[in-house]
């Protein structure tokens, strides 16, 4: 029963699994999508700290601490101009968003 | 060890259940909400990794920030959630499959692979200090450029977070500074004679 690197690697694979598989089903739903983001990037996390746990190096935990930064303001720029979007069309569609090129 | 163990079957399981249901659940508010239950639970397995300080930062960040903004924009935005979840099955087969493959994937990676000897020696954490205390001592000497470029990203973030939602209304008063600092003793008084039984102007 001794829960090894395998084991916290094996709940990162899946939780990065579901983020990918979230941003498939809910296609037409940005806050959904930002939120499979947000998934993604903790699985990330728990890699870095698995791996800087398991082979006893303190960096790992640097890396996440910038990788949640990272996450935090993708969350409020992403947010931002969701809102911003919704101000001028009225819907948060995605498959509209293309019509604001050019 | 078998605390250990279950704890983490506790943590690892709510974790993923509630993954599941960020990504199924139709109503986005309970998406916001099984969120924080996976940060909280994943929260959790930082700590028993020995990642104290990151647990807690996990749950500050994401729990009391991003979590409640989420809340925030889910609410505060009219959108009719059931027009955006048609056509939901339609990308089920594709999503199904390129799942599956990655998850093989990572799961061969993961099964497959061993640590070099030279890398666990290598890295060695220095004793008797806590969590805490170790990632200081390397975030503001060795790495202290990362940390000024994560304060950098979070300014920028937050600017052009401001910026792309601060609106100007057309029809509210607001300070004009040049204006109010230049206005002098001409433009601001005027001397009238007002003769007896008369109005002004």
């Amino acid at each position: 029963m001794i829960i090894g690197l395998g084991h916290y690697l094996s709940v990162a694979a899946i939780l990065f699994t579901l983020g990918i598989f979230g941003i498939f089903l809910n296609r037409k739903n940005v806050i959904i999508i930002l939120m499979s983001v947000e998934l993604i990037l903790l699985s990330v996390n728990i890699n870095l700290v698995a791996f800087s746990s398991f082979l006893g190096d303190i960096v790992g935990q640097v890396y996440a601490l910038i990788v949640l930064t990272v996450a935090a303001a993708e969350a409020a720029i992403g947010l931002a101009i969701l809102v911003a979007y919704f101000r001028n069309r009225g819907s948060i569609a995605v498959e509209d968003i293309n019509l604001m090129k050019g | 060890m078998i605390i250990n163990a279950i704890f983490f079957y506790l943590f690892a399981g709510i974790t993923v259940a509630s993954a599941v249901m960020v990504i199924t659940a139709r109503n986005p508010v309970h998406s916001v909400l099984f969120l924080i239950l996976a940060f909280v639970n994943a929260a959790g397995l930082f700590v028993l990794l020995g990642a104290e300080f990151l647990a807690m930062i996990l749950i500050v960040v994401y729990v009391g920030a991003v979590a409640v903004l989420f809340l925030f924009v889910v609410m505060m935005l009219d959108v009719d959630f059931t027009e955006l979840r048609r056509g939901l099955l339609n990308y089920l087969p594709v999503g199904v499959l390129i799942g599956g493959i990655l998850l093989a994937e990572l799961l061969l990676v993961v099964g497959g692979w061993v640590i070099a000897p030279a890398a666990r020696q290598s890295a060695a954490l220095a004793a008797n200090v806590t969590n805490t205390e170790a990632l200081g001592l390397v975030l503001y000497t060795k790495y202290v450029y990362f940390f000024e470029a994560a304060g950098i990203i979070l300014l920028v973030a937050m600017i052009g977070a401001i910026v792309m939602t601060l609106q100007h209304k057309p029809n509210v008063r607001r300070q004009n500074i040049d204006q109010q600092v230049a206005r002098g003793r001409a433009s601001a008084i005027e001397l009238v004679n007002v003769k007896p039984g008369q109005g002004l102007s």
